[in-house]
C-alpha cells in the first residue's frame, strides 16, 4: 500500500469514525516488517474481517518496522505480524497472519471466546 | 605459516579470562546457563559494563526484568546502568511477552525482535549484546517449533552482525538448558552453578565447551560481591611460579638451624599438631620475625579475635599490637563457616591484594569445610595464588588426638613445601611438646624429634630427641623450668 493511499483511507476513516459514537470506533494497528507474504496475508485477512464485521467503523494503521524500527521497542513488538486493537479498550494483541479466522475473531473480541 | 587463533573478547569477569585463555569468542554468541539465582544476569551485566569500559558499547535485552528493575538490582555491585544509557553507551530494552494477552492466529516470525535488536545495536554502535533470558519466549509463545527455528536464525544473525553475545538460559533437568539451546550456540558454553552443601552455599563456574580453544575444564568457585563477579581459577599459570633460594627465618632460631637457615621465601609451610601442641605459637613466631624484618604480614585468625590473639601472644613474649600499630601486621578474624567457601577464599584474595604482604599466616586451615575434597581444592587455589605472588605462607592444621598425623594430612601434603609436625609425648607423668620437620623440599633438614617448650620469652627447642639414650637436653630444660618455677613463673 502506498503512503498516499493510506493517507486517503485515513481521512475517510476519520470522517466515518467522527460520525459514529466514540465507543463504537475500532482502531487497529498492524505491525509488519517489509512486504513479506505473511504481512500481506495478514493485511488481506484483517481487511476481510473488518469489512464483514465492522464495516464503516474501523481504521487500520499499518506500521512497517523496516521504516520505523524504533516503534518495535515502543510498542513491545516481538512477533511479526502483530495486530493491536487500540480501541475499543482493553488493548488486545494478536500475532500471526490472521489466517485462523475463528481465533482472530475471538482475539479481537468480535465474538465471545470459547 | 601460523594459523591465526580464534579472536577473543576479554569478558571483563575477573578470573574467567585466565580460564578461557583470553575471554569469550569475539563476534560470536556464548551461552551462559544456570538455574535460577545462579548469577546469570550479573555475569551478563558485568560482561557488558566491562566491555563499555574497554570502549565496546552494549545492548542488554532483558526478558525478565524491566530496565528499572535491572538497574536497581545491579546498583549494589557498583554498576550505574542509567548513566551508561544516558551516555549512549548502553541500551537496555525490556521485552515483555505475556501469554495471556496474546492470541496466536496463524503463521508468524520473530522479525520484530530482530528489528528491535538491530535498531538498538545501531543506536549505540554496540559490539556486545546480552539476551537475558531468551527462553522466556517459550513461556510467552506457544509455537515451540517456530521458536526454535527463529532462535537458530537469531544466533546466525548475531554472528553475521559480528557482535560478541552472551545468551543466558535456564538449566534443564538432564540437559544444560531447558530448551536445548546448547545445540544452537556451538562456540562457547559456560555453566553456572549454585549449590548448598551442609548449609554452606558455594557458587561454581565451568566452561563446558569452547570450540577451537583450549580452556580450563574444572569447576571454579566464583563470587559475587560489591565489586562484581569474580572467578577464582586454579591458576592457569600452573606450576610456573619462580622459586626463590632466599631463606627467611621461621622466627625460632633453632628451627632455622634444623632446616639449615629457615624457610624458602615464597614457600608454603604447614604446622600441624594436636590441640594445645603450640601450633599458633610456632606459626606466630614467623609473623613476628617477618615484621621485625620490616615486611608486611597478614594473619588470618579463624579461631581468635585480634585482641584475644594479641593478648595470648604477649604471654609468650610477642607484641603483635606493636606491629599492628606500625601498619606492618594485619589481623583478620572471621569464622570461615559463616560465609560460603568461595566467599571466604575471595575475601582472603582481596585482603592479600589490598595489603600486599610478604608473609601470610592462616590459622588454621582445617576450619574451612568438612569436605576433604573441597578443602583441598580451596587450598590448591590459595597456595597457587600465594606462590604466584611470591608470598611465604604458614598454615596451621589441627590433627585430632590419637590420629596418625602423617595420614590424616595426606590430602594436603603434596601442596606443602615444608611440613612441621608438633605432637604431645607423655612421659614420666607429664606431657612434653615435641617438634620435628617431617619434610622440607629442596633443603637438608634435621630428622630429629626435638622437645620444645613455650616460655614467656618464646619458643625453646631442645638439642636432642626426648626419650632417647642421651636425656641431657631434657634434663637441662627441666632444670631451667625448675629455676623458673622458683622465680614464680606460671607453669
Amino acid at each position: 500500500m502506498t503512503a498516499a493511499r493510506r493517507r486517503g483511507r485515513k481521512s475517510t476513516l476519520r470522517a466515518v469514525a467522527a460520525s459514529l459514537g466514540a465507543a463504537e470506533r475500532w482502531e487497529l494497528r498492524l505491525y509488519v516488517a517489509g512486504h513479506t507474504p505473511k504481512s500481506l496475508a495478514a493485511f488481506a485477512n484483517l481487511k476481510r474481517i473488518c469489512e464483514t464485521h465492522l464495516r464503516g467503523k474501523y481504521r487500520i494503521e499499518v506500521i512497517d518496522l523496516m521504516v520505523n524500527p524504533e516503534l518495535a521497542r515502543a510498542d513491545q513488538i516481538v512477533a511479526i505480524p502483530t495486530l493491536i486493537r487500540k480501541l475499543p479498550p482493553p488493548v488486545k494483541r494478536i500475532i500471526g497472519d490472521l489466517s485462523n479466522k475463528e481465533r482472530t475473531l475471538v482475539g479481537m473480541e468480535l465474538v465471545p471466546g470459547p | 605459516m601460523l594459523l591465526s587463533t580464534l579472536p577473543k573478547a576479554p569478558s571483563g569477569v575477573r578470573g574467567l579470562d585466565e580460564i578461557t585463555g583470553g575471554g569469550l569468542p569475539r563476534g560470536r554468541p556464548t551461552l551462559v546457563c544456570g538455574s535460577a539465582g545462579a548469577g546469570k544476569t550479573l555475569f551478563s551485566v558485568e560482561f557488558l559494563v566491562r566491555g563499555i569500559e574497554m570502549g565496546e558499547p552494549g545492548v542488554f535485552m532483558a526478558f525478565e526484568e524491566t530496565a528499572e528493575e535491572l538497574a536497581q538490582n545491579v546498583a549494589s555491585l557498583g554498576f550505574d546502568l542509567e548513566r551508561l544509557s544516558a551516555q549512549k553507551k548502553l541500551v537496555v530494552d525490556f521485552v515483555r511477552i505475556e501469554r495471556s494477552e496474546i492470541e496466536e492466529t496463524g503463521e508468524y516470525d520473530l522479525e520484530g525482535l530482530f528489528v528491535r535488536l538491530g535498531h538498538a545495536i545501531d543506536a549505540v554502535g554496540a559490539k556486545r549484546v546480552v539476551l537475558d533470558t531468551i527462553e522466556s519466549l517459550f513461556a510467552g509463545l506457544s509455537n515451540a517449533t517456530l521458536l526454535r527455528a527463529e532462535l537458530r536464525r537469531l544466533f546466525r544473525w548475531l554472528k553475521a552482525r559480528r557482535v560478541t553475545a552472551v545468551v543466558t538460559a535456564e538449566r534443564g533437568t538432564g540437559a544444560l538448558t531447558r530448551q536445548g539451546l546448547e545445540e544452537y550456540v556451538s562456540d562457547c558454553v559456560i555453566l553456572l552453578d549454585h549449590r548448598v552443601t551442609e548449609q554452606i552455599s558455594t557458587r561454581r563456574l565451568r566452561v563446558v565447551k569452547y570450540r577451537g580453544s583450549a580452556h580450563g575444564t574444572n569447576e571454579y568457585p566464583f563470587l559475587v560481591d560489591d565489586s562484581g563477579f569474580s572467578v577464582l581459577p586454579i591458576t592457569s599459570l600452573g606450576l610456573e611460579h619462580r622459586a626463590s633460594a632466599e631463606r627467611v627465618s621461621s622466627g625460632v632460631s633453632r628451627l632455622d638451624t634444623m632446616m639449615g637457615g629457615g624457610y624458602f621465601r615464597g614457600s608454603t609451610v604447614l604446622v600441624s599438631g594436636t590441640p594445645g601442641s603450640g601450633k599458633t605459637s610456632v606459626a606466630a613466631r614467623f609473623v613476628q620475625a617477618a615484621c621485625q624484618r620490616g615486611e608486611r604480614c597478614v594473619f588470618f585468625a579463624f579461631e581468635e579475635s585480634p585482641q584475644q590473639l594479641t593478648r595470648n601472644m604477649s604471654s609468650i613474649g610477642m607484641d603483635l599490637g606493636r606491629w599492628r600499630k606500625r601498619g606492618l601486621l594485619r589481623v583478620e578474624s572471621a569464622r570461615p563457616a559463616v560465609y560460603g567457601l568461595e566467599s571466604h577464599l575471595a575475601f582472603m584474595h582481596r585482603t592479600i591484594r589490598e595489603f600486599r604482604p610478604a608473609a601470610v599466616l592462616v590459622d588454621p586451615i582445617t576450619d574451612f569445610t568438612d569436605s576433604l575434597a573441597d578443602n583441598k581444592a580451596m587450598l590448591t587455589r590459595l597456595i597457587d595464588f600465594l606462590k604466584m605472588e611470591g608470598i611465604t605462607a604458614v598454615f596451621t592444621s589441627l590433627t585430632s588426638a590419637g590420629a596418625n598425623v602423617e595420614q590424616s594430612e595426606a590430602g594436603v601434603s603434596s601442596l606443602i613445601d615444608t611440613w612441621i609436625v608438633l605432637r604431645d609425648l607423655e612421659r614420666e607423668g607429664r606431657r612434653h611438646r615435641a617438634l620435628c620437620v617431617l619434610k622440607s623440599r629442596g633443603m637438608q633438614h634435621s630428622h630429629d624429634i626435638r622437645e620444645f617448650r613455650i616460655t614467656r620469652r618464646g619458643i625453646d627447642i631442645g638439642e636432642d630427641q626426648p626419650g632417647l639414650p642421651d636425656p641431657k637436653p631434657v634434663a637441662r630444660i627441666r632444670r631451667r623450668s625448675a629455676i623458673a618455677a622458683r622465680k614464680g613463673a606460671p607453669r
